[in-house]
C-alpha cells in the first residue's frame, strides 16, 4: 500500500501524561504529526509510543473492537481508540485533539486506568446465566429467534467502560452500578434459559438501585456496539413494574404520577406529581415553590387547562395499560 | 419561501412553571411571520418517567398527538427537548416496526385516528435553523446582543442519542461538538462562551430520586457557564431552564459555591433581538433576576 496517494494533513495532540508512581500532578505533552486519512486513533498512540516516548503507556490487544481495552477519551469523546478513524475526529473536532484516560481521577499511567469499580459493579449484578442444568438432556434445548431478539443486542457489550466512564452519575456517585452493569443485568434477566429469581430485586437495592439514572443517554452515544445501554435500564424499569418488584418509592411514584396525571388531565399536573411522589417528603421542596409561586410559576390544581377530547386519552389510558403497580 | 406553518405541541411545562416560555415562543413566532397552530388535544408525552412505568401506553399517547399534526397534514414543532426525544422516539419506532405500528393503530382505532407517519417532528430551534434559515434572521435582528456573552445550554434530549435526533432535522449536530445553539447566538450578534458543560446534563429527571446527584450537575453547569465569563444562558429546553433557574440554592450547597446566572429560553433571547419588547417575553417569571433589561 502506498501512502503517498493518501490525505495527510498536520494535527496537533495534547496528550495526558501521569505516572502514578512519581507524578503528584497529571501534565499534558503536544506532538505535531502528519496524520493521513486511512489511520485510526490507535496508530496515532503507536506512532507517539513508537517515534517519540518509549514511556507513553495505553492498553490495547486485539486492534477489532473486540477485547474492549483501548477505550479512551478525545476532546472528551469516549471512543475505542482501534475503532475511531482520525477523518472523523477531524471533522468533529478540527486539528487541535485532546487525548485523555477513560477516567482522568483513576488514571494510573497515562492513558491506563484503575478499572476496579467498573469490574466490582458488573460482578454484582450476577452477570451469567443462572440455572439449573440438566446434565443428561433427552433433547435439544431450543431458543427461538424471537426469544434471542428480547436480548437487544444487549449481549454484544465487550466491557470495554466507555459507557460507564461517560455517565455523569457514575462520575459523582460511587453508589451508582452505572450503565455497562445494568445493560449485563438485562442481558441475562431477558434470557429465557435464565432462572435467577432475585436479579432484578438486587439490581433495584444494590447501590443507589436502578432508579438514579438522569437520562442523559451519554451511555447511548458512547458505546461502540451501539447497545443503548439507558434503554435496557428502561427496560428493567418496565420489568421491575411488570413483575410486580417495584416497591413504593419516590422514583417509582414519580413513573407512576405520570400514568395518573394523564388519565385526570391529558396534561400533567406537575404541583400534585411532585406531591404524590414524595409524600411527607415534600415539605423540602417549599422554600422553592414559594419562590416559583410568587414569579407565577406554579398552576393549582383547579387552574391546569386539561387537553381537549380527554375522553379519547382517558379511554387509550384504559385500553392500551400493560402495567400495575 | 410561504409563509412557515407548524403543528405547536407546546408540552405540559410551557403551560404551567415556564409561562414565559409560552410567551416568548408567540412573541417570536408573530415576529417571524411563523404560523404555528396549537395541538391543545395533545397529551403529556410522559417525559421518559411514564416511559419506565409503561412502555406500551406511551407509545400510544404519543402516537395519538402525531397523529393530530398529521392531521393538520403539518411538521409537528415541539418546544421542550423532553417532548421532543420522546415524541421522535415514538416516531422512529413506530416507522420501523410494522407490528408495533399495528398494535398501536389498532388502540388509537378506538377512538377514530390512526398514526400515518406523516409528519415530521422537529424542535423549534432546528424549525428556525433548517426551514426559517439564520441569515434571515440575522437581518431582521434589531437590537444585537453584541455586549453580552451567552452561554449555550444544550440539553440532552434536543442532541442525544445523536443518530434518533440527526434524523429529526437537515443540519447535522453533533453531540459531541455541537453547534446549533451558539449558530443561534451568533446570529442573534451575541458571543458564545465555550465551556465543558455545553452539552452535558442539567440533571433534571433525578432531581426527585436522587437529589444530591442532582443538584451537583446543575452546579457544575452553573459554574462552568460563570467560569467562561457568561453573562447570562440560553437553553432550547424548559426542563433544563427550571434546573439552572430555579434550583441555584440546592446547586450552590452541592458543590459548595455560590453559583447563580439568569437562564434564558431561546425564545427569550430571540425576542430580545428582534427587538420585542420584554414584557411580552415573560421576563418577570424568573427565579434568578433577569438583571439586564
Ligand atoms: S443515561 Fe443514565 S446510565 Fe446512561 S450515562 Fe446517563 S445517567 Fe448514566
Ligand atoms: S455497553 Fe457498550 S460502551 Fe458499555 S461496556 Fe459494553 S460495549 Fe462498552
Ligand atoms: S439537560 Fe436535563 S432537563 Fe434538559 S433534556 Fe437533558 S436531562 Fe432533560
Ligand atoms: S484494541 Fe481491542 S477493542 Fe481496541
Amino acid at each position: 500500500m502506498s501512502t503517498t496517494t493518501i490525505n495527510t494533513q498536520k494535527v496537533n495532540f495534547n496528550v495526558f501524561r501521569f505516572n502514578a508512581d512519581e507524578d503528584y500532578l497529571p501534565y499534558y505533552e503536544d506532538y505535531s504529526m502528519d496524520v493521513t486519512s486511512e489511520e485510526v486513533v490507535l496508530d496515532i498512540l503507536n506512532r507517539i509510543k513508537w517515534d517519540h516516548d518509549g514511556s507513553f503507556s495505553y492498553r490495547r490487544s486485539c486492534r477489532h473492537g473486540i477485547c474492549g481495552t483501548c477505550a479512551i477519551k478525545v476532546n472528551g469523546k469516549v471512543t475505542l481508540a482501534c475503532k475511531e478513524s482520525m477523518t472523523d475526529m477531524i471533522e468533529v473536532f478540527g486539528n487541535d485533539l485532546v487525548i485523555e484516560p477513560l477516567s482522568k481521577k483513576r488514571a494510573i499511567k497515562d492513558l491506563i486506568i484503575d478499572k476496579a469499580d467498573f469490574w466490582e459493579k458488573h460482578e454484582q449484578v450476577t452477570p451469567y446465566l443462572d440455572t439449573e442444568i440438566d446434565e443428561n438432556p433427552t433433547a435439544e434445548n431450543i431458543v427461538t429467534p424471537a426469544q434471542a431478539d428480547t436480548l437487544d443486542e444487549a449481549d454484544l457489550c465487550i466491557q470495554c467502560g466507555a459507557c460507564h466512564y461517560a455517565c455523569p452519575v457514575v462520575e459523582i456517585s460511587d453508589a451508582f452500578m452505572g450503565p455497562a452493569a445494568f445493560a449485563a443485568a438485562y442481558r441475562f434477566e431477558a434470557d429465557v434459559r435464565d432462572d435467577n429469581e432475585s436479579r432484578l430485586t438486587d439490581v433495584n437495592q444494590m447501590g443507589s438501585g436502578v432508579w438514579d439514572c438522569v437520562k442523559c443517554f451519554e451511555c447511548a452515544d458512547a458505546c461502540p456496539k451501539e447497545i443503548n445501554p439507558i434503554e435496557k435500564i428502561g427496560k428493567l424499569h418496565n420489568m421491575l413494574f411488570q413483575s410486580g418488584k417495584a416497591e413504593s418509592n419516590i422514583a417509582t411514584r414519580h413513573a407512576v404520577g405520570f400514568e395518573k396525571s394523564i388519565r385526570k388531565n391529558g396534561v400533567l399536573d406537575e404541583g400534585s406529581l411532585v406531591l404524590y411522589s414524595e409524600l411527607a417528603g415534600v415539605v423540602k421542596h417549599v422554600p422553592v415553590a414559594l419562590k416559583m409561586f410568587s414569579k407565577g410559576k406554579i398552576v393549582p390544581p383547579w387552574g391546569i387547562i386539561k387537553s381537549d377530547n380527554l375522553d379519547e386519552i382517558q379511554k387509550l389510558v384504559k385500553s392500551s395499560s400493560t402495567a400495575k403497580f | 419561501m410561504g409563509k412557515l406553518k407548524y403543528a405547536l405541541f407546546t408540552g405540559c411545562t410551557a403551560k404551567q412553571s415556564t409561562p414565559e416560555q409560552m410567551m416568548s415562543t408567540m412573541a417570536v413566532a408573530e415576529k417571524l411571520d411563523i404560523e404555528l397552530v396549537e395541538l391543545t388535544e395533545a397529551s403529556c408525552c410522559g417525559a421518559s418517567h411514564l416511559q419506565d412505568y409503561d412502555d406500551f401506553l406511551s407509545l400510544v399517547l404519543n402516537a395519538r398527538n402525531i397523529a393530530y399534526a398529521e392531521k393538520h397534514e403539518l411538521t409537528m414543532v415541539t418546544i421542550c427537548n423532553t417532548c421532543q426525544l420522546n415524541t421522535a422516539m415514538t416516531k422512529h419506532r413506530l416507522d420501523n416496526s410494522a407490528d408495533l405500528k399495528k398494535r398501536v393503530n389498532e388502540k388509537l382505532g378506538e377512538i377514530g385516528l390512526e398514526y400515518k407517519g406523516t409528519s415530521k417532528i422537529t424542535h423549534f430551534l432546528y424549525a428556525i435553523i433548517d426551514d426559517f434559515g439564520l441569515d434571515k434572521l440575522k437581518e431582521m435582528v434589531v437590537t444585537p446582543l453584541s455586549q453580552f456573552n451567552i452561554a449555550p445550554f444544550y440539553g440532552c434530549h434536543n442532541i442525544r442519542p445523536s443518530e434518533l435526533q440527526n434524523e429529526t432535522h437537515d443540519t447535522p449536530e453533533n453531540s459531541y461538538n455541537p453547534t446549533s445553539l451558539d449558530d443561534l447566538i451568533i446570529a442573534c450578534g451575541g458571543m458564545t462562551v465555550d465551556y465543558e458543560q455545553k452539552n452535558k446534563c442539567c440533571g433534571f429527571h433525578a432531581e426527585l430520586q436522587a437529589p444530591k446527584v442532582s443538584a451537583i450537575l446543575t452546579g457544575n453547569a452553573i459554574a462552568g457557564a460563570m467560569d467562561g465569563n457568561a453573562d447570562w444562558i440560553v437553553t432550547p429546553c424548559p426542563l433544563c431552564h427550571l434546573k439552572l433557574d430555579t434550583q441555584t440554592g440546592h446547586a450552590s450547597e452541592a458543590i459548595g459555591r455560590e453559583v447563580s446566572l439568569p437562564v434564558l429560553h431561546m425564545q427569550q433571547m430571540i425576542g430580545l433581538a428582534l427587538g420585542c419588547p420584554p414584557e411580552t417575553l415573560g421576563m418577570k417569571h424568573h427565579v434568578t433576576k433577569v438583571d439586564f433589561v
